[in-house]
């Protein structure tokens, strides 16, 4: 795939990653904003409400876009990173491989994490 | 980033160091910085939040795990990080598709940079993030 396309994509994801991350670090980390807001919720890591997201359709479904997003902004950013060093083409088709594999690998562990979780949401329902 | 014509000979200096560039170097510099320790964590974080698949009981292992002041004070880092990183980014998405750059002008003595003109977007970028990571701050250690 040509760069324009994935540098394209980069900036795509990075606009998920700032409404998607900006979300979950207010919601797990801001709880007196939250309360300010009046919206405040029981601790955000204890069981019962990791157990609430997890049944919700919109946060497994946003939980799984936030990964993928945030995997390939990540790598692709790690990756453009490394290519500065002006690896040759050997060392360049091993860190594209690597970082890909990689990449997808911790997708579909994450995402199994997400389905896999007592009483998760599906589109199953 | 296909072609090898220009070699980057300066290696890790020429992303440290700033030189003639200036301070929009240093921001590309601590984006980068943030960017690595980011990804850094969320690879981290995976397998920490995947505890919940396995129950409760190891869901509470793992958050005693990672809790106390020192992880904290990490937690508050990566918060900071994501705030300049977000706003940042966002001056470079901004600045790429040719906001805040200014019109083309006439190269007439004594020269205006389009660098120059970026600098206030550039300063902006600083005080949102810290304005942010203040507030982060205070909800994180003082309002609990």
């Amino acid at each position: 795939m040509r760069d324009r396309t994935l540098w394209t994509w980069h900036i795509g994801a990075g606009l998920v990653i700032l409404v998607l991350l900006g979300l979950h670090m207010t919601i797990m980390h801001l709880s007196a904003t939250l309360g300010f807001l009046g919206v405040a919720d029981a601790e955000p890591t204890e069981w019962a409400s990791v157990a609430a997201r997890a049944g919700s359709l919109f946060f497994t479904l946003t939980y799984v876009l936030l990964l993928g997003a945030a995997l390939y902004h990540g790598f692709y950013g790690f990756r453009n990173i490394l290519m500065e060093l002006d690896p040759g083409r050997t060392l360049r088709r091993v860190i594209d491989v690597g970082l890909s594999v990689v990449g997808l690998a911790l997708f579909a562990f994450g995402t199994w994490a997400a389905l896999a979780a007592p009483g998760a949401a599906t589109m199953g329902g | 980033m296909q072609t090898r014509a220009r070699p980057n000979r300066l290696g890790i200096r020429g992303w440290v160091v700033g030189g003639r560039w200036g301070f929009e170097r240093y921001l590309y510099t601590l984006h980068r910085l943030s960017g690595l320790g980011l990804l850094a964590y969320f690879v981290m974080h995976i397998f920490v939040t995947s505890t919940r698949a396995i129950g409760p009981e190891s869901w509470d292992q793992a958050m005693s795990a990672v809790s106390g002041p020192l992880f904290a004070v990490g937690e508050y880092l990566v918060f900071a990080a994501f705030a300049f990183h977000a706003v940042n980014g966002i001056r470079l998405g901004a600045i790429e598709l040719g906001f805040a750059v200014g019109r083309p002008i006439e190269p007439v003595y004594p020269y205006e940079t389009s660098v120059g003109r970026q600098r206030r977007l550039a300063r902006a970028v600083l005080m949102i993030a810290f304005v942010v990571a203040v507030w982060g701050g205070l909800d994180f250690f003082a309002w609990k």
